[in-house]
């Protein structure tokens, strides 16, 4: 097999990797949202892989196997059913490729907008963080100090 | 093998206690010299510069060295422990990835066996300690309020990160049970501070701060003690500590950062490698005249390793939150941290009220907890999630016992060939009993706050890197490895600042009292140079 440049899959695996992230993230037209085999972000999720190439694998493998037939093929209750059932047994292989479908999908600028986020890095613009309601803690600084004081009580609880 | 001139102080290890007692000591005007393994890290470095910040927590920042693996890291044989080891090998050590959460100790951690018939004291107090941690807070720059009844007084230099939208739920679910809470203490600096730029909301801080809001010892104590003659060297592995024909300590041989053989000789050498490093370093020196590793007559070398089991609950409410928009400090409660005799345990836990996260690790952790569905729900079931979770985690106290270890492992060894640790750990019943306890409080403030998809994560997920006890301090040399001051029994002019020096673990965030307990050593050694080794 060839294999695809800058990730370790083949082309072949590169491909079955897209269905399953078809399947475990579709599309939504509604929502606006993307799916995970969308080619920008299946290239991202390829590119990725990294320390976690050999689980990939694994899971890729593991999935085939318990399709029985060609994974495209089910129909997609069935394609659903199996990747919950195999991410919820699936162990290390099974974690390790939801890390990178979900780590490359949720950076997708269209995924961040579609949820109101802004596609960017932290930093250096950082965030706005509300100081709130600080009389909520009026009723907290009406209360008597209650931890223990070695000092005072030698033995037991205040 | 290359041998280098003559220190009077050898210092393994910069990272909370290693740079808080280098700078402590530069006063003395002594040679002082640092050997850390890891490298200087810059704050172009850090994930929050780009755009796979999120990734990158599990990759070259995961918390843990044998995910993270550099070549800076050493291997931890875990596979025995529900606990997993997490730490930083770098300049700042674990200041450089923790969250900042800055609690103390409470004057009853001290006196467990006193007050609660568990456990053994402590040969120090809070209040032998309380000006270090006042100078410590200083030195570090800490942000909080003063005045809360549970903890005793404190004076943080900074005001507190805001409530926040998800603060206020909490705090008004708390105020309808009853319950205490207050905004919690922190490193992470809320105005401009000693040079460090004031906290602009990048998120979890847990992988480094590019803004330099968050206070890690690479920023804070090791500018003012290399400006006060202190050397550091990184990459430099120290493999052993040797001794010399009187039993004291001679020097330390380490790898260097071309990998070649040196030796180190110096008049004193301090361990500051925390819970895991400081055991696997003492059985890495075992010697002819210490078989069984170095300062170890007492057998206790490794042994009483606390980790701090830490579930986190979690669930979602309909109200838009912060969610990954600043830190996750947000508030604490010490409701139910002190003994309560109506409890089937002893000791207790401070509760931690986290904000939310970004948006793929909050779909890696909705998937986690079988809440988050693959295929046509995903959509729908994440906007409920993403932005609206609350979080509590509950930090509970570990007490010592001998059966949880560090050793060496027979057969993994780091890059250098120098065998690494292997960890032995379970979960006691009192503390199972303190962790179900928290849970179900946890889940009555979730509720009381509203929120739905209530889910508890006891272990797999939560390994604070918390690493406590395995060379306990004690006056007794048959019950402890360090005396009262930190110095080791066996050896005289051998020294432990870390938490491996810790006698019982408190239900807190160790480092500030990981700080204030390496300075208040150097200033016994301070205080004694001139008997120092009597």
């Amino acid at each position: 097999m060839q294999a695809a440049p800058e990730t370790g899959l083949s082309e072949a695996e590169i491909h079955a990797l897209g269905e399953i992230a078809g399947a475990m993230i579709p599309a939504d037209a509604v929502l606006g949202m993307p799916a995970a085999d969308d080619p920008a972000i299946l290239a991202d999720i390829a590119r990725s892989l990294g320390r976690d190439l050999a689980l990939v694998r694994e899971a890729l493998v593991a999935i085939a196997a318990k399709s029985r037939r060609p994974f495209a093929a089910l129909d997609e209750e069935a394609r659903d059913a199996l990747v919950n059932e195999y991410y919820a047994q699936g162990g290390a292989a099974a974690v390790a490729l939801g890390r990178v479908v979900l780590s490359a999908y949720y950076r997708d600028d269209r995924v961040l907008q579609a949820l109101g986020h802004e596609p960017r890095p932290p930093f250096p613009k950082g965030y706005r963080l509300d100081q709130g309601d600080w009389t909520l803690l009026d009723p907290v600084r009406q209360r008597p100090s209650f931890w223990r004081d070695d000092r005072v009580t030698p033995t037991g609880s205040r | 093998m290359a041998s280098n001139e003559k220190v009077d102080v050898l210092i393994i290890g910069s990272g909370a206690s290693g740079a808080a007692v280098a700078w402590s000591l530069a006063e003395t005007k002594m040679r002082i010299l640092c050997l850390e393994q890891g490298d200087w890290i810059k704050p172009t470095d850090f994930p929050s510069n780009g755009r796979d910040w999120e990734a990158r927590r599990y990759t070259d920042f995961d918390i843990s060295p044998n995910r993270r693996g550099r070549d800076t890291d050493y291997p931890i044989n875990d596979d025995n422990s529900l606990m997993k080891i997490a730490n930083f090998n770098g300049v700042g050590g674990g200041t450089v990835i923790y969250t900042a959460h800055w609690p103390r100790m409470h004057p009853s951690d001290f006196r467990v066996k006193s007050l609660d018939g568990v456990a053994d004291d402590w040969p120090v107090d809070y209040w032998a300690l309380e000006k270090f941690y006042e100078e410590n807070d200083r030195m570090m720059g800490v942000s909080g309020l003063a005045g809360d009844p549970g903890v005793p007084p404190r004076h943080p230099p900074m005001p507190p990160i805001g409530l926040g939208k998800t603060g206020a739920r909490y705090a008004q679910a708390m105020n309808r049970l009853g319950w205490h809470w207050w905004p919690s203490d922190t490193t992470i600096a809320t105005t401009d501070y000693e040079g460090r730029g004031a906290c602009i909301n990048l998120g979890h801080c847990t992988p480094g701060c590019a803004q330099g809001a968050k206070a890690s010892t690479d920023i804070t104590y090791w500018p003012l003690a290399l400006r006060a003659g202190v050397e550091l060297r990184t990459r430099c592995r120290v493999r052993e500590i040797t001794t010399d024909e009187h039993g004291m300590a001679a020097g330390a041989i380490y790898y260097d950062a071309d990998g070649v053989e040196q030796f180190q000789p110096a008049e004193v050498v301090i361990l500051a490698c925390n819970g895991v490093g400081t055991p696997r370093l003492l059985l890495n020196s075992a010697s002819s005249r210490f078989p069984d590793g170095l300062a170890n007559s007492s057998g206790l070398v490794g042994k009483n390793l606390m980790l701090h089991p830490w579930p986190i609950v979690s669930g979602y409410v309909e109200e838009t939150l912060d969610g990954g928009r600043g830190p996750i400090n947000c508030i604490w409660s010490k409701q139910f941290y002190e003994t309560d005799p109506s409890r089937d345990f002893v000791r207790g836990y401070t509760l931690q009220f986290g904000r939310g996260t970004g948006p793929a690790t909050q779909a890696m952790m909705g998937a986690a907890s079988g809440l988050l569905p693959w295929g046509r729900n995903h959509h729908r079931h994440y906007r409920t999630m993403l932005d609206h979770r609350l979080s509590i985690g509950v930090a509970c106290e570990d007490l010592p016992e001998e059966h949880n270890r560090v050793t060496l492992d027979p057969e993994l060894k780091d890059s250098h060939g120098i065998p690494a640790p292997r960890v032995d750990y379970t979960i006691s019943e009192n503390t199972r009993r303190m962790m179900e306890h928290g849970i179900a409080r946890a889940e009555e403030i979730l509720t009381e706050a509203g929120a739905t998809q209530i889910f508890a994560s006891r272990t797999a997920l939560n390994y604070p890197g918390h690493l406590l006890g395995t060379a306990r301090m004690g006056t007794d040399p048959e019950r402890s490895v360090v005396n009262e001051w930190g110095r080791c029994h066996d050896v005289k002019n051998l020294f432990i600042v870390d938490g491996s020096i810790w006698v019982t673990s408190g239900g807190v965030n160790p480092t500030s009292t990981i700080q204030a307990l390496a300075l208040y050593v150097a200033d016994q050694m301070k205080q004694r140079l001139a008997t120092l080794f009597d």
